[in-house]
């Protein structure tokens, strides 16, 4: 049987569509993360061994943080599923300059750690991890580990608005992990650093796409209450091994140059 | 999402199909439907659900404590074993308790 070419075909030979599966999207639950490799100037130490971390095990009050960037003008080559590879593709870029992220050699696909290292405003660089929980072709999730800054995840996806602009997003459901970075947050220092980093990475995926567009950023509370049951986090804080690290950084150049 | 009243102290909620962001205001309704002032345990089954992504597990999230605001405690059914390893994965199965079926759900109210 041949169809014209804009024939509709009878109802009886439309294929139903496949059902979607999450199957091969989720990474496997782990007890404890593992570091395979690991590049210079990362620290697999404040993640090797670490647990994840969710928002429900973390100290400070539990925010839902959405960055988005419209991306206007941008070609029809731009859809939901190219933004998405472009950012898995080239994820580190996207950061602002300063914080290094040191991808999984396997890119970013379910199970795989990342380990990262991001500045502050004082002089010690803070080093973590995470781990991609969740990847398909619109979006993937990151979830911190025991130590971390946050305790939480982060998704990035793609999609049309109702105007058939693609918008690319970061939304974040997290809490601070123990009470020293809480006080960070609660003195507003750690909201402003951490909204205007993810602020800048949008823009930055934004001028990939070849569009200069600001970030929207909406910030919610989801739960004002401090979970004072989780202050004892503070003992894998990796505040105090970036700190040590820092400390010992001339040793290191002394024991390289002998 | 059907919501069923079992008495006034328990509701259940069917989840079925799709579990993803487009579910935010759905699963909220479906929650202030169960929801009578005397209500304090939610049962979620989820033998119905076919497919779920990162921010559906987040709208759970919120879900609890939304429920926990309001004294209620959430029950879970209905999980197959690879629903069961993403309560695990994200450690949503410590704050939600996860049975082997309705009856065992509703034993906990």
């Amino acid at each position: 049987m041949s169809l014209e070419p804009n024939a509709t075909p009878p109802p009886s030979t439309v294929p139903p569509a496949a059902p979607r599966s999450d199957a091969d999207a989720w990474a496997r639950p782990i007890a404890r993360l593992r570091v395979d490799a690991a590049a210079a100037g990362s620290l697999p130490a404040t993640v090797e061994g670490r647990r994840l971390a969710g928002p429900l095990q973390g100290f400070g009050q539990m925010w839902q943080k959405t960055f988005r960037v419209r991306l206007a003008g941008a070609g029809p080559e731009v859809t939901p599923q190219s933004v998405i590879a472009a950012w898995k593709q080239h994820f580190p870029e996207f950061w602002p300059s300063g914080n290094t992220f040191y991808a999984p050699l396997a890119g970013i696909r379910p199970g795989e750690v990342g380990l990262l290292s991001v500045k502050t405003a004082g002089p010690v660089r803070l080093h973590t991890g995470v781990m991609v929980t969740y990847a398909d072709d619109e979006s993937f999730t990151l979830m911190t580990p025991e130590g971390h800054m946050l305790a939480g995840w982060i998704t990035f996806s793609a999609f049309r608005d109702h105007d058939g602009v693609v918008v690319a997003q970061s939304q974040a459901l997290e809490r601070t992990s123990d009470p020293l970075f809480e006080l960070g947050y609660a003195l507003r220092i750690g909201h402003r650093a951490n909204n205007r980093f993810w602020e800048q990475t949008l823009e930055a995926v934004a001028r990939h796409h070849g569009v200069d567009a600001r970030c929207e950023t909406t910030v919610l509370c989801v739960d004002r209450r401090r979970q004072w049951r989780y202050a004892g986090n503070v003992r894998h804080s990796v505040a105090f091994r970036s700190a040590l690290h820092a400390a010992t950084t001339p040793l290191r150049w002394l024991r390289r140059s002998r | 999402m059907d919501v069923r009243q079992v008495d006034e102290r328990a509701s259940v909620i069917d989840i079925t199909g799709e579990l993803t962001g487009d579910s935010e205001q759905t699963l909220a309704e479906a929650h202030d439907a169960a929801s009578a002032p005397a209500t304090r345990l939610i049962v979620l089954n989820f033998s119905g659900l076919e497919y779920m992504n990162s921010t559906g597990i987040g709208l759970l999230v919120t879900m609890l404590i939304r429920a926990q605001r309001q004294g209620q405690r959430i029950v879970a059914y209905g999980l197959d074993e690879h629903y069961r390893q993403i309560f695990s994965l994200t450690r949503l199965d410590e704050a939600i308790g996860i049975v082997g079926s309705e009856a065992d759900a509703l034993a906990a109210a």
